[in-house]
Formats: structure tokens, C-alpha cells, sequence
């Protein structure tokens, strides 16, 4: 089950036993469809009592007697300072029905609304006053619902008018997003590409009698190609997912110096072969590592709630598709020059030895937590 | 599948925790919200008062007097919310150059609590300037300064406190900040003779006093005299949410979480004694651990969402001591330590960055222990650990 969605549904549903103490709160929940909004507002009865005095008989308890009566003024109240408009003129708010929920902090009046702006929706201006003036840090908590997208705002007196464009809550472009950095991590990320690379280098050779030759036919080399690129994808994906839906979870430096640890043994096998055959079990267990990498990544990057399986397949995507993208230059190239010296030695002899030499560094540097060679000034 | 999901949260959660969707109550006479401590002197007179006011809007002095009572009570029961009011009455004086050294007071108080130190601070430098007799402005710099780590100021913001004819004012201010300057013996030798000196100090001085000999004592390793300095202060009937909760941290060392327990039984409102009371049950291993938990990390984020970020220090030691991750531990307590740098600040960085093995992190620490020769055995074995990891 994802662990943020229940986290988030245990804060919805969650009734305390002792109420905190807690800055002053509005919750204010705008559904959008068309040119309708539905609107769902809960507001603390200690501030509705503040602002307009619910307990009145004055004993310090406010009953649902005192709350019911009130009806009228606490719309009146709560209405007139808030202005939803879907252009210039603002949507004439209705007031509905009227309930009572819990938040951390005690119970609060649950006003439900509708606004019809009388045309298709595209911008929301959303500008709210409410007990700015009796309470200047009371915050209003924004979420506005459309389609399959949220948007959250936090309303305060110096944020109190908020126009929020519809078109940007649009999931489409938050997802091509996250596609975009799914390829971009592929291609930055030089430890994944490395120990892809190491693992096909020996992909256009076969390995007979201690030494490399190279491969008669393309269609023998290809299924192997697919093979080690289909294993690497299917382990990294469970792991990605399982760890970004908050199933597993190593920390982040374990993680990181496993990954060099598996470039290291990718290479070395290069240069020591004891394994020849069946390299796919090797991209597919070192394969789970990695994608408890990438999932540290999408961590970093934040995922939203509302699309949160969405998200995680684009990236995922975008990380097959910039995988996808260096195999097929790859394999073409190494299946041309499979048969040149410099292709045995120069690449795979002496480029294995040269991953496995970065990448002990970097094992070192991740496993220990410090810098042992500049980088970024490397690459200038 | 959403339904799915609801059912099986319901089958998890107590059985006390229904659901709760919104609802209608059944009956008018059904209790939904209890006052905080309406019964009490002083919420009545707070509603006079307020009444008075709203007779007549222009009678500024009647507002800063509500103001100051709201200010009083919002510490008191470390209730933000009589912050808010008394920051709502405030905004309501009119914007004058050179507004009444009470506006500016009460200004920087505000600020001080949502942690804008730069602009209380700002407030306060105005107002000696023009009223260098007022104890209460040197007083509020002197602790913020503290907070900050800024000895050598503090102490420059305690000695015209000498001046202002309250010796154990003035001594305590002083006591505290030379205390973790590497003068902690010294200092509370000094402060024990002052406090025997002034029989007839108010009960609210002299809890102060006490609780700063008590976490003098404490970080001295002399729980003995600790635990004496503290439950004297307790047994001062003056509520004060410092006070209960460097009693329960001591308490937690000491590894007396019953103690800690029964000393915070009613104050669960209160986040950062309900952490401290979590922490016991950690400690006792109580069945209900799990629900505690579960109930604090709600508040903390709710006050998230909020975009607040007052109590990250204590957020820091709840993500480290409850739920374990010491790597969004450590993000928060170095978020905490910009903010605010008092010896349990130092603490949870330290305890953080040692449990994430990241020594880089607990430079700022480090340095400051070497900087200001603060006597503190209990930070310094932690130092001394982290400087092995590099």
C-alpha cells in the first residue's frame, strides 16, 4: 500500500484523543468541474467562537445547540470573505450543508458551498480575508481539485488573492516531467551507464578457450543485448517502485556505494571473466540496487500524492527510454568493430580496467562519505 | 480501490478512531469543543476585557493591556493561537515613526515567537534606545541573543540589568549566559548565594532562577542537585512550558519515564511535552506507543502544511528517536540549528549527524564547543564520537 497515501489518509481520518495546540487553520477544499465549484470549507469553532462568539451561554463548552443556531451567521461570516471568480466577475457562492469534523486541534464547522461562475473554467481567482484582521497568523490551506490534478496553496494576509491557472494543474505536463528527468538521470547518472556498458561490452564476443572472439550473427548478439536490457529494467522497476511506495527502504549511502560496488564487479568480470554465460541474472541482481538509486533520486525530486503511480511510471519510463537510447548506439558500433583489435583491448580490456578504477573510487568515496577526487573540476 | 484502502485503514486504527467524515450530531446538547480553561480568573477577565474593547474601539490602551494578557496566557499554556490575537490587536495601532515603547515590546515578543529574532531584535534596539531602564526589553534581547549562540552579546545585554535594582534578575541573566561560556561553576556557585541573598524575590523570578541552576546542574552531571533545583521550581505554582519540559528531558536521561509521565500528564496539548511524554513510553515500551506516535507525526504535519517550521528542533528528535530515520533527522535538526542554538539544539545535531554518520554536518557544533569552552560532558563524549568517524 503507498505509504504516503495512507499516511495522508491518517491525517484525514485521524480523531485524536487529546486536541493540540495548534496556530489558527482554515481548510478550504475547491472542486472544480466545468463551470461549477464545489467547495467544502472547515473552520475551527475556537475561531468562529472568537470571531463571532458561538458559546453563548458562556460556560466554556460549545454544544451543537450553540453551532446549529449560528447557521446563518457563520456562512454570513465565512462567505463574505472569501471571492471566487473565474474571470473578472466573482462566482455568486451558495451556502449547502453545514457538519461538524475533527483536526489535530480540536472540532471544526464544516461549511459546504457551491459556486456557478457561468462559464467553462480556465483560472480560479481565489482571494480570502478570513480573521486576517482579528488573527494575523491564521492561515488558509488551500487545495484546489480538478480533473486528476491538485493544486495547494497557502493563503496568508500577505498571500491572501491567488490566481491559479487551471492549465497548470494539468497532469499531462507534470508527467512529462518527470519523464524528462527519468532520461536525464539515465544519461547523468554515469555509475548506471557504466555498469550497463560493462556488461555488454563482452555482449558482441564469445568467450572460448580463456580468450575473446568475436560473434558470427547479429541475431544471436541482439537476443543477449535484450535479454541483459530487459533483466536490468525488470529488477530496477521493483525496486523503484517498491521503494518509492515505501516498501523497502536502506539508506541512501548503502545504497549508493552498493551501486558502485556492482560497477566495479561489472567491470572486473571484463577483465577476469568468471562469469560468461547468463550475464541477464547478473543486470537483473544487480538491477534491484539500482533502482533503490533511482528511487533516491524521485525522492529528491518529490513526488505529488495525486499522481503518484502516474509519476513514478513516467520516470521510470523516461528511464527505459534513455536507456533504450545509448543501447541502440552502442550496439550497432560495437557489432561493427567487434573485430578489431582495438575493440578487444583498447575498449574492453583497458575500459573495464579503467571503470573498475573510478569506480572503486567512487565506492570508496560513497562508502566512507568524503571527496576524494574533484569531479565537477574534472569535467570542466 | 479507494474503498478498499479505507477499509483496511479502519481495520488498523484502535477502535475508538472511527472514521471520521464529516457528520451531523445527534443531539444539540452534544458537546463539540471545550474553551481553553474558560473557568479560569483569567480567561474571564480576557473577555471582559475584550468586551470593554469592542464598546469602544478607540481606547488604544484598553488594546495593548489585551494584548499583553494574550501574550501572557499564549506563553503560559504555549498556545500560538493568543499570539495571533495579540499580533491582531497590535496591527490595529496606528503606523507612527515612533510608536510607544509598549507596541515595540510587545512587537518583539510576537516576533521572537515565530522565530523572526532579526526583527524582534530590531524592535527591541529601538526601544532602549529611547527607554534604556527597561528590564523587560534588555531581558528579552539577553534570551534571544542566547538562543542564537551569541554569548558575548547576551552577556553585554545582561549587565544593564545590574543597573535596574534586581539583583537576582540581573544575576540569573548573567549566571545563564556565562554558564556556557566556561564559567558553569563559577557561575552557579554565584547564582545559589544570590538566590539565598533575595528571600523576597517573586515566586515567578525565583522559578527562573531555580530552573537555570537545575539545567546548570544538569549539564554539569550533578542530577542530585538537578532534581532539587527542579521539583522546587515545580512545586512554584506558575505555569511555565520551559520549565516542564527541561524537567522532562532531565527526567529522560535519567531514564525515570514513569516520572516524566506523571509530571506531563495533562499537558499532552502541548507538542513539545507530548514528545517528551512519547519518549517515555518509548522508554516504559507502553502498549500505546504506537497511537502516541502515530498522533504526533499528525501534528507535525499539520503544522507542516501550514508552512511553519517553529518546532523543527523537536520534529529533529521525534524522526530520530520515534521513526528511526536519522537522515530526514538530520535535514531538520540542521534546518533547527539556522534558527535556534541552544545546548539541545546542539544535542539533536549532534545525535543526528552522528546517527546519519555524517560528520560534516556537526561542524557548526564542534566549533561552537571550541569557540565558547561551554562545560558539558554529555555533548562532548558525543564530539568526541563524531570526530572518530572522520
Amino acid at each position: 500500500m503507498p505509504a504516503r497515501l495512507v499516511f495522508c489518509l491518517l491525517i484525514l481520518v485521524y480523531t485524536p484523543l487529546l486536541h493540540a495546540h495548534k496556530a489558527s487553520d482554515s481548510y478550504l477544499t475547491l472542486k472544480v468541474a466545468g463551470d461549477r465549484i464545489e467547495g467544502r470549507w472547515d473552520i475551527a469553532l475556537r475561531d468562529l467562537d472568537y470571531a463571532l462568539g458561538l458559546d453563548s451561554d458562556d460556560n466554556g463548552e460549545i454544544t451543537w445547540g450553540e453551532v446549529r443556531s449560528r447557521r446563518a451567521a457563520v456562512f454570513g461570516y465565512a462567505l463574505s470573505r472569501l471571492n471566487l471568480s473565474g474571470g473578472n466577475p466573482p462566482c455568486p457562492l451558495q451556502a449547502g450543508d453545514y457538519l461538524i469534523d475533527s483536526h489535530t486541534d480540536g472540532a471544526y464547522a464544516v461549511l459546504l458551498f457551491t459556486a456557478v461562475c457561468g462559464a467553462e473554467l480556465s483560472t480560479i481567482g481565489v482571494d480570502y480575508s478570513l480573521l486576517f484582521d482579528l488573527d494575523p497568523q491564521h492561515r488558509g490551506l488551500l487545495r484546489i481539485e480538478y480533473g486528476q490534478a491538485t493544486h495547494t496553496a497557502v493563503l496568508s494576509p500577505t498571500h491572501h488573492n491567488q490566481p491559479i491557472e487551471l492549465a497548470d494543474v494539468k497532469p499531462g505536463a507534470a508527467l512529462l516531467q518527470y519523464l524528462r528527468e527519468g532520461v536525464w538521470h539515465i544519461w547523468l547518472g554515469y555509475d548506471h551507464i557504466l555498469f550497463l556498458l560493462s556488461l555488454l561490452f563482452p555482449a558482441v564476443l564469445i568467450r572460448q578457450e580463456r580468450s575473446w572472439r568475436p560473434a558470427e550473427q547479429f541475431r544471436p548478439v541482439l537476443l543477449e543485448v535484450v535479454k541483459i536490457v530487459t533483466a536490468f529494467t525488470v529488477a530496477h522497476s521493483l525496486t523503484l517502485s517498491l521503494a518509492t511506495l515505501g516498501v523497502i527502504e536502506l539508506p541512501s549511502r548503502w545504497v549508493e556505494s552498493a551501486i558502485a560496488a556492482s560497477v566495479v564487479l561489472a567491470a572486473l568480470n571484463n577483465v577476469y571473466p568468471l562469469i560468461s554465460k547468463k550475464l541477464w541474472l547478473v543486470a537483473f541482481g544487480f538491477g534491484l540496487i539500482h533502482g533503490l538509486g533511482f528511487a533516491n533520486v524521485l525522492k529528491d525530486l518529490g513526488l505529488p500524492n495525486n499522481l503518484l503511480v502516474l509519476a513514478l511510471l513516467a520516470f521510470n519510463l523516461g528511464v527505459e527510454a534513455g536507456q533504450l537510447a545509448i543501447v541502440s548506439v552502442f550496439l550497432p558500433a560495437a557489432f561493427f568493430l567487434r573485430r578489431s583489435w582495438g575493440y578487444r583491448q583498447l575498449l574492453v580490456h583497458a575500459g573495464s580496467v579503467l571503470i573498475v578504477f573510478v569506480a572503486l573510487i567512487w565506492f570508496a568515496e560513497r562508502a566512507m562519505n568524503t571527496q576524494l577526487v574533484d569531479w565537477e573540476s574534472l569535467f570542466k | 480501490m479507494k474503498r478498499k484502502l479505507v477499509a483496511a485503514i479502519s481495520a488498523i486504527l484502535p477502535l475508538h478512531l472511527a472514521l471520521a467524515a464529516p457528520y451531523r450530531p445527534d443531539h444539540d446538547a452534544q458537546v463539540l469543543e471545550r474553551l481553553p480553561a474558560v473557568s479560569g480568573p483569567a480567561n474571564r477577565e480576557l473577555r471582559a476585557l475584550r468586551q470593554q474593547l469592542a464598546a469602544n474601539p478607540g481606547r488604544t490602551e484598553l488594546a495593548l493591556d489585551l494584548a499583553e494578557r494574550y501574550l501572557a496566557r499564549g506563553k503560559a499554556e504555549a498556545d500560538p493561537r493568543y499570539y495571533g490575537y495579540a499580533e491582531g490587536l497590535l496591527k490595529a495601532w496606528p503606523k507612527t515613526p515612533e510608536p510607544p515603547p509598549k507596541v515595540l515590546l510587545l512587537g518583539a515578543l510576537i516576533k521572537q515567537h515565530r522565530h523572526d529574532f532579526d526583527g524582534a531584535l530590531q524592535d527591541l534596539d529601538t526601544l532602549l534606545r529611547r527607554q534604556p531602564d527597561n528590564a523587560q526589553g534588555w531581558l528579552t534581547r539577553a534570551v534571544i541573543l542566547l538562543v542564537q549562540a551569541r554569548y558575548p552579546d547576551a552577556l553585554q545585554s545582561c549587565a544593564p540589568l545590574i543597573e535596574l535594582d534586581d539583583a537576582l534578575l540581573a544575576g540569573t541573566c548573567l549566571a545563564e549566559v556565562n554558564s556556557l561560556m566556561g564559567q558553569a561553576r563559577k557561575s552557579y556557585d554565584f547564582l545559589q548565594e544570590t538566590l539565598a541573598d533575595q528571600a523576597e524575590a517573586g515566586a515567578e523570578q525565583r522559578q527562573w532562577t531555580l530552573t537555570v541552576l537545575a539545567d546548570i546542574a544538569a549539564r554539569l552531571g550533578k542530577p542530585l542537585e538537578a532534581e532539587k533545583h527542579f521539583s522546587e521550581a515545580i512545586r512554584i505554582d506558575y505555569p511555565n512550558v520551559y520549565l516542564f519540559g527541561a524537567y522532562a528531558d532531565f527526567l529522560l536521561d535519567q531514564h525515570q519515564p514513569q516520572k516524566v509521565l506523571t509530571l506531563l500528564q495533562d499537558k499532552s496539548r502541548i507538542d513539545a511535552l507530548f514528545l517528551r511524554s512519547v519518549q517515555a513510553k518509548q522508554q516504559l515500551g507502553s502498549n500505546d506507543l504506537a497511537q502516541a506516535t502515530h498522533e504526533l507525526e499528525a501534528r507535525f504535519a499539520a503544522s507542516r502544511m501550514r508552512g511553519e517550521n517553529l518546532h523543527q528542533g523537536d520534529e529533529a528528535r521525534f524522526t530520530l528517536h520515534l521513526l528511526n530515520k536519522p537522515e530526514d533527522a538530520l535535514r531538520l535538526a540542521k534546518a533547527n540549528w539556522q534558527a535556534q542554538r541552544e545546548p539541545k539544539d546542539a544535542r539533536i545535531l549532534l545525535e543526528a549527524a552522528w546517527a546519519a554518520q555524517d560528520a560534516e554536518a556537526a561542524k557548526p557544533v564542534l566549533d561552537l564547543l571550541s569557540a565558547s569552552g561551554m562545560e558539558h560532558p554529555q555533548l562532548r563524549q558525543l564530539a568526541a564520537e563524531i570526530r572518530q568517524l572522520r
